[in-house]
């Protein structure tokens, strides 16, 4: 037999495993195919996808380039205020939760109770965020601002505490052998490693809150998201057209854009 | 540019060499960031004082949902399944489709470019598209129902894993597919032998966070008549029937962590 051979023979075999999950799963899809329904497809349905192409192949112009309070560029940067406050506002919140969930600062049964929260906290639907604080601050773009905070909040703090976590300790150890004060170590041990890092992370977060604030609409929290679903209940399909590449072209850009920046932080 | 309206500050050092010492950018950055915030202010009609006065309101909605109405949730298990169900079919079959299209989508497989790049921006362009905003199209297109919420998710589980797949393609050492592309086998024979071993636990990896997130996203599709839980959740909502809601929540967030630390422990064994 061949030294080829053997080894191949010797490799590991989790072939029952393997088998069993890919059972399991199987077992799941066909479960999950009842979810499908075709039968109630509308006869409508083609055309309205058809009306649809067309409106965004001939958009409503003279709404996407309308500066005024309802004009799409207006709405536009309506959602990238909230998106752009709503992060500062969820920063400002999820830093002091990041610090005290990371295991190798405070003792690990608060990081526990706190990492709980937190998974609650990112549970709830944004939606429903939007109608709590609607209450608070009554209907428009404020409400928004202060969703956005309250969603970005789970994923920031998840985010911050991997920094906090990964965090060089050698640095700070020097500092204290060369007899720094810990307001000094903290100022600069830690603030100039975290500081690019949490930066780079609320870039890529107000990325995806553009993408949220788009659609806060629904509950009348401001933003592009109301009259698109004014346009389409209403069939006007030019308007959805203009408003749909309006929207898409602006995240494309801010991706970009924020793509580059988050390169250049990481890279020094 | 910015270096030539500041100068940089000039510096002799003991033995006669200049060094030139770039200025800051900080205050700079700093302007930029304090006229964004004030005008961000000024659009959003933000006020500081509006949450001090009132913050208290957000926690009414929160104490009535306190305690939950447990005697809710025999009504809530079939529509609990059927958001499983939708995120379950539209991640599978999303993963399953973006296989080829990142096939198609990375350089070093497909060797026309003009395809390649056409699938990059298709890609791109679906992942832009809000899942909520793809579900409203998709019920007008599909009926409401789970069938819609199903294209949502499959839309964007295609475009969020098709993107990271191409981009590891791309990235896979190329030595094996050329070696047996060079003994006579097929571009897609070299491809299931050369690069698909390469790729696959993080293909998998990628797949189930996707799964994880989409099991969040679909919970909310509901709101646009989607299917699934979203939907009871709004019609709750709507009649201010908060223990209920409190029960769908509490609901939501216990599937949610068992859906994630199940697939956590399975990505766990992928790395």
């Amino acid at each position: 037999m061949m030294t080829l051979e053997k080894q191949l023979h010797n490799a590991p075999k989790n072939n029952r495993y393997l088998l069993m999950v890919t059972v399991i799963i199987l077992l799941l899809f066909t479960w999950s195919i009842t979810a499908l329904n075709f039968n109630n497809i509308e006869q409508s349905g083609m055309v309205i996808a058809s009306n649809l192409v067309k409106g965004l192949l001939n958009p409503d112009l003279d709404l996407l380039f309308d500066f005024t309070s309802s004009g799409i560029m207006y709405l536009l940067m309506e959602t990238i205020a909230i998106a752009f406050l709503g992060t500062i506002i969820g920063s400002i919140l999820a830093i002091p939760l990041a610090f005290l969930s990371a295991s190798s600062i405070v003792p690990s049964l608060v990081a526990y109770i706190i990492r709980l929260l937190l998974i609650v906290v990112r549970t709830v639907p944004a939606l429903v965020y939007g109608l709590m604080l609607i209450r608070v601050t009554g209907p428009g773009p404020f409400a928004g601002v202060l969703t956005i905070a309250f969603v970005s909040i789970g994923m920031l703090s998840k985010l911050f505490v991997d920094a906090i976590e990964d965090l060089d300790t050698d640095v700070l150890e020097s500092m204290a052998s060369l007899g720094c004060s810990t307001m000094e170590k903290i100022r600069y041990g830690i603030i100039p490693q975290l500081f690019s890092m949490f930066l780079s992370i609320m870039i890529y977060r107000f990325d995806m809150n553009l993408r949220e604030a788009s659609v806060l609409g629904l509950v009348g929290a401001g933003g592009i998201g109301a009259p698109l679903i004014f346009a389409m209940n209403g069939y006007r399909w030019t308007e959805v057209g203009s408003i749909l590449i309006g929207l898409v072209l602006l995240i494309l850009i801010v991706e970009l854009f924020s793509n580059r920046l988050r390169s250049k932080l990481v890279r020094g | 540019m910015y270096d030539k309206i500041f100068r940089p500050k000039k510096m002799v050092l003991p033995n006669g060499k200049i060094v030139l010492e770039k200025r800051s950018k900080t205050p700079l950055i700093l302007l930029v960031l304090i006229i964004s915030i004030y005008y961000s202010i000024q659009l959003t009609n933000f006020e500081i004082s509006i949450i001090k006065d009132r913050w208290n309101e957000f926690f009414v909605i929160v104490w009535e949902m306190l305690p939950p109405n447990w005697q809710y949730t025999s009504k809530l298990w079939e529509a609990l399944l059927d958001t499983i169900k939708m995120s379950l079919l539209g991640s599978g079959i999303g993963a399953l489709a973006a296989i080829p299209v990142a096939m198609l989508a990375s350089v070093n497989i497909m060797t026309n470019k003009v395809i390649a790049i056409a699938s990059k921006v298709l890609l791109s362009l679906l992942r832009t598209l809000p899942t909520l905003v793809s579900a409203l199209i998709a019920t007008f297109i599909f009926g409401l129902g789970t069938t819609a919420g199903t294209v949502a998710i499959f839309l964007f589980t295609l475009a969020y894993v098709g993107k990271l797949l191409y981009e590891q393609i791309e990235n896979v050492d190329m030595d094996a597919f050329e070696a047996m592309e060079a003994i006579g086998m097929t571009r897609i024979q070299a491809f299931r032998y050369a690069v698909i071993p390469q790729i696959l636990p993080n293909y998998l990896s990628t797949s189930l966070f996707c799964f994880e997130g989409n099991v969040r996203y679909a919970a909310i599709l509901g709101y646009v008549g989607a299917g699934g839980i979203g939907l009871i959740l709004n019609e709750n909502l709507g009649w201010r029937d908060y223990s209920s809601v409190g029960m769908i929540l509490l609901l939501l967030v216990v599937t949610v962590f068992l859906i994630e630390t199940v697939s956590e422990h399975f990505r766990k064994k992928l790395m």
